[in-house]
């Protein structure tokens, strides 16, 4: 069963997100990194790119597969983990505390869920 | 008839029997009337004699030049007899990608060496397994630094070999990307001109050298002008001049790459042949292409995969950055025996030789009226020259005499000498010329 | 094992070339290297053995049986291999005069009319160099038909099945075009509705492989391709597959307008650990004028080299993979009109057969007479046994067997993708079917064999995830 922290909120793309005074946090839940394997890769946008609401703005990539990553907000790229490209490893070891984007002058953002709902959305994506 | 199917008449109709149908006909039961072919309009097929007698009998009819000076983006270099011998291996030859490590260390680990040696030729980091040939090789690293958002242009120096330019133009325009290219000055990229073009969303400055006519660009200024803008670049080189010359890394650039026919692999009209790709350390994931790496097996033991798949268009699909699917392994491996046979020592003399007959050539045709560098630059092994004469009647007197001449460029003839082009060679070419001018008079 | 900088010794080497015969030319030290490249210096009958044991670590058609689908992995001829080395193709410049290379011409003319006869197509250019960039070639003549007639800026979208290679959509792009995915139905063949749906005044073509990757013929293929020319689009054939229907069908009889063939897969040159091999592309009449340049043509006066009138440009550079076509030439002169024909019918019986052995044990994708091929889905075996389309791979390697292709047509998630080819004997294929029902057994009885699989190879399982993580590409001289 994967980890589900409480005090965030996810996009039913399995991105989870942190709100700290309109600056958004993004980054992939546990769920996620478990479904996707080891991995090896993650291309980021660069800073000051803008991101929209339901598109992608990075993709991760295991061995055999590369997914995208969606932006659950429209907004500015403010800061990005540069860690992640060196060592992507940290994704599969603690995905809250890899975090991919920082991003502000947010103007639109999707509906999230709880972490109860998320748990929820994840069980039925499992059968 | 020839036929390479193994199963007689008998054994083809138990195994028809066993899935339950009469004829081989009824195989093509799902295939709807209307496209059902009755009969190729062919010839019948031959026996193995017959055939080998008639496509005998096409060779025959080509020219093979005892003594040939025309290079243009092939070139007529000695292929140790070594290399022949290990690349027709039947297991190197008949094996395809390998997918399947555990029984294809042979084909990857020759990869790797390959990639070595090409980072070891260029200065550069990585190298890819290689594409094509020299003109998508060239494409591919024009390409492989538009990114759809803030690079979205190409400038590329009209120096280059034409057919190269043309094929990056093709896989440009399919794909919206504006191509610049630069006019020469006295037949090298004109710098000037270089600084105006680039602009702010241009990815890559592609420019070749030595370039299309032998001549060894202004490489430092041209880096110079493209880094300052903010601008990649990309440079063709001759494999064998590394031999010598001064490499990209050693100039800065971004990505070098460039035509591997002449390590080893016959001119053969033209292909199959190999692009090599080799680029600085940051650019490793853009690298189109297979790319072969060192790992480890379950028990620890070094071994070798392909790697950094997830760039590549099977799992990528549509976000890959190009469609290559494949590389040219065994020309690859062809490039790499041939380098292990010359080593470093052997290359350097096929350089310098190659260099000094050509520069020989250059000094004796120019003592006949009429012929005359037409620019004062440093070359390779080729060089543009005058000719007072026409050209291809002179190319044809050569032909007589089992030479080919120069190509006709610009009203001039280019010239290419290689290590194959001995002293004896060249000074008969040149008493033809001679005669040639003489009768012309 | 040991790589070639690791054999090399200080000094050793071949003399190879002559002293130069001529003042020796010195360059301005500032055009010169600092250092020397660092290739290996080695004897000759070190690097000889040094490639004896790659060979040794190498699985080619030759060392056995190579059932990877949609690679069509048949024998490569001898005598090809012979003729494509003759000095009277080797030894020839491609710029020299062409009335001097009228033999090299005439067997580019003739094997392009030979493949236009096989295909129904009209026309054909040897320029492309892969599959893959026959797709780019076929999809740009799309491209410039379209941009002729003023509507390219409105068709911009390609539609490929959700069972096409991946080639397909990245060529797609590469040309330019949008991408279009549309499902199969539950025979495997295109969803009618779906592409119906799916079609309009935006739609510049189809890339279809016909039979597909799952190795069956779509018999509604007459009613797809008048869907696609309905909406003003034009049909490309990707040839990957042909060696199920030559001389028994052809895409140009079935509605395609373009075509690519692989001439390592259907006409029997070799794979050569990953090319070189050849892509031709051919098209009909009204086409043709726009294929790369140049082409070759023949009148009274032989043959020779133009260019299209309205041609895109350039795919690659001269003429192709010309030794490659030399190859082809050779063997469809061999087969000729009975034999290309029968070739065909022999990889579709042989792929029946086989799949007729292993369907009362294993589960067929789809189960239905095949073409040349057929996928095999492990799905229901691995929930039975936790036993993996992977595993099932690997274990083939113990038994000197080079694996299907596996988990492809991405859509049955376990596949293995079993292509037997013609060139293949029944005993080859008894033994074959023998090994795979034992590993099914095994699966059930002895799984771990097959988790720690292969066990015979000169190496275990690679550690994939490291290769990726840390890419080391060259060798490190350390």
């Amino acid at each position: 069963m994967a980890n589900i922290d409480e005090l965030l909120k996810y996009s039913k793309t399995h991105e989870w997100v942190k709100d700290e005074d309109g600056v958004i946090t993004i980054g992939l839940s546990d769920f996620a990194q478990e479904e996707l394997g080891d991995i090896v890769f993650i291309n980021l946008p660069m800073e000051g790119d803008e991101v929209v609401a339901g598109e992608a703005f990075a993709d991760v990539e295991s061995v055999k597969a590369v997914s995208d990553v969606y932006s659950p907000v429209t907004g500015v790229v403010e800061a990005i983990n540069e860690e992640l490209m060196d060592n992507p490893a940290l994704v599969n070891e603690a995905p809250y505390d890899a975090w991919f984007v920082k991003v502000s002058e947010v103007t639109d953002t999707e509906d999230l869920l709880d972490a109860d709902a998320y748990a929820e959305f994840c069980e039925s994506e499992k059968e | 008839m020839g036929s390479y199917i193994p199963n007689t008449g008998d054994e083809r109709l138990q195994m028809l029997e066993s899935i339950g149908l009469e004829n081989i006909d009824q195989l093509y039961d799902i295939v709807p009337e209307e496209v059902r072919l009755k009969e190729l309009n062919l010839e019948s097929g031959l026996s193995e004699l017959e055939v080998s007698k008639k496509v005998k009998a096409a060779a025959n009819k080509n020219k093979v030049f005892d003594s040939i000076f025309r290079g243009a983006g092939s070139y007529n270099h000695y292929i140790p007899s070594i290399v022949k011998t290990i690349t027709s291996k039947e297991e190197f030859v008949t094996a395809y990608t390998p997918y399947q490590a555990e029984i294809s260390q042979g084909i990857l680990q020759s990869i790797f060496e390959y990639q070595t040696q090409i980072c070891e030729l260029t200065g550069m980091d990585v190298s890819n397994a290689s594409v094509y040939d020299g003109a998508t090789a060239a494409a591919e690293s024009v390409l492989m630094n538009v990114d759809g958002r803030r690079k979205l242009s190409v400038v590329v120096s009209e120096t280059v070999n034409p057919d190269v330019l043309t094929v990056v133009k093709t896989y440009c325009e399919s794909r919206n990307v504006p191509v610049t290219v630069v006019p020469k000055k006295d037949n090298a990229t004109d710098i000037d001109a270089l600084k105006e073009a680039i602009q702010k969303d241009t990815a890559c400055v592609y420019v070749q050298s030595p370039n299309y006519y032998g001549i060894i660009e202004d490489m430092d200024s041209i880096v110079a002008v493209s880094h300052e803008k903010g601008t990649k670049v990309a440079m063709g080189v001759n494999p064998i001049s590394m031999g010598l010359l001064k490499t990209p890394a050693e100039y800065g650039v971004d990505i070098a790459c460039g035509e591997g026919q002449p390590l080893g692999i016959p001119m053969g009209f033209g292909g199959p042949y190999l692009g090599f790709m080799a680029a600085t350390k940051d650019m490793m994931r853009k690298l189109p292409g297979r790319i072969v790496g060192q790992t480890t097996d379950a028990d620890g033991k070094r071994c070798y995969v392909l790697t950094l798949q997830a760039r590549e268009q099977h799992i990528r699909r549509e976000k890959a950055s190009s469609n290559i699917c494949s590389n040219e392994a065994l020309c690859a491996m062809t490039a790499s025996v041939y380098l292990a046979a010359m080593g470093a020592k052997g290359l350097m003399t096929v350089a310098k030789n190659s260099a000094s007959h050509a520069h020989y050539l250059a000094g004796k045709l120019s003592e006949i009226e009429g012929f005359c560098l037409v620019n004062h630059k440093p070359f390779f092994n080729e060089f543009l020259m005058t000719c007072p004469v026409d050209a291809c009647k002179l190319n044809k007197k050569l032909a007589e005499n089992g030479i080919l001449g120069g190509l006709p460029v610009d009203s001039g003839i280019l010239w290419c000498a290689t290590e194959m082009n001995s002293k004896e060679d060249i000074d008969n070419l040149v008493s033809l010329v001679k005669e040639f001018v003489k009768e012309a008079e | 094992m040991e790589l070639l900088f690791e054999r090399s010794r200080e000094g050793r080497g071949q003399t190879i070339l002559p002293q130069c015969d001529v003042p020796e030319y010195e360059f301005d030290s500032a055009l010169l290297r600092e250092k020397a490249p660092r290739l290996p210096e080695i004897s000759e009958i070190d690097l000889g053995r040094h490639y004896t044991e790659l060979a040794g670590e190498t699985h080619g058609v030759n060392n056995g049986f190579y059932p990877l689908g949609s690679c069509t992995m048949k024998y490569n001829p001898r005598i090809n291999e012979e003729l494509s080395a003759l000095n009277g193709f080797t030894g020839l410049h491609p710029l020299q005069p062409q009335c001097t290379a009228q033999g090299a011409l005439q067997v580019i003319y003739e094997t392009q009319k030979m493949i236009c006869e096989i295909t129904g197509m009209d026309d054909m250019t040897m320029q492309p160099a892969a599959g893959a960039h026959g797709e780019y070639t076929g999809l740009l003549l799309i491209r410039n038909y379209h941009k002729e007639r003023g509507e390219l800026q409105k068709r911009t979208k390609i539609i490929v099945p959700d069972s096409a290679h991946g080639t397909n959509p990245a060529s797609a792009v590469m040309a330019g075009f949008k991408v279009v995915s549309v499902p199969s139905n539950e025979f495997g063949g295109v969803d009618l509705e779906a592409l119906k749906a799916a079609v309009g005044d935006d739609t510049a073509g189809l890339m279809l492989t016909n039979p597909n990757t799952l190795g069956l013929f779509d018999p509604n293929i007459l009613e797809i391709t008048k869907i696609i020319h309905d909406a003003g689009g034009l049909c490309y054939y990707d040839g990957a597959n042909l060696n199920a229907v030559m001389g028994h069908a052809r895409p140009g009889d079935m509605g395609f307008d373009c075509v690519h063939v692989n001439l390592h897969k259907t006409f029997s040159t070799p794979h050569g650990g990953g090319g070189p091999g050849a892509g031709p592309v051919g098209c009909k009449a009204f086409l043709k004028d726009y294929l790369p340049s140049p082409q070759v043509k023949k009148d009274e006066n032989g043959y020779s080299l133009f260019v299209p009138e309205k041609t895109m440009g350039k795919v690659r550079d001269f003429y192709g993979n010309f030794l490659v076509v030399v190859r082809a030439y050779a063997y469809i002169l061999t087969l000729g009109k009975e034999g290309i024909p029968e070739a065909s019918a022999n990889a579709v019986l042989n792929a029946n057969y086989m799949m007729n052995k292993l369907k009362g044990s294993y589960t067929i994708a789809y189960d239905t007479q095949c073409m040349h091929e057929f996928v095999m889905d492990i799905g229901p075996l691995k929930s039975e046994t936790g036993i993996s389309a992977m595993d099932v791979a690997k274990r083939l390697l113990d038994c000197g067997i080079h694996p299907p292709t596996m988990y492809f047509p991405l859509i049955v998630h376990e596949a293995l993708m079993i292509e037997p080819t013609e060139t293949e004997s029944k005993e080859t294929l008894d033994k074959a079917c023998e090994f795979f029902l034992n590993i099914y057994k095994e699966a059930k009885e002895n799984p771990e064999v097959l988790h720690s699989a292969p066990n015979n190879c000169t190496i275990g399982r690679p550690d994939d995830v490291l290769a990726a993580r840390n890419p080391v590409l060259k060798y490190s001289f350390e």
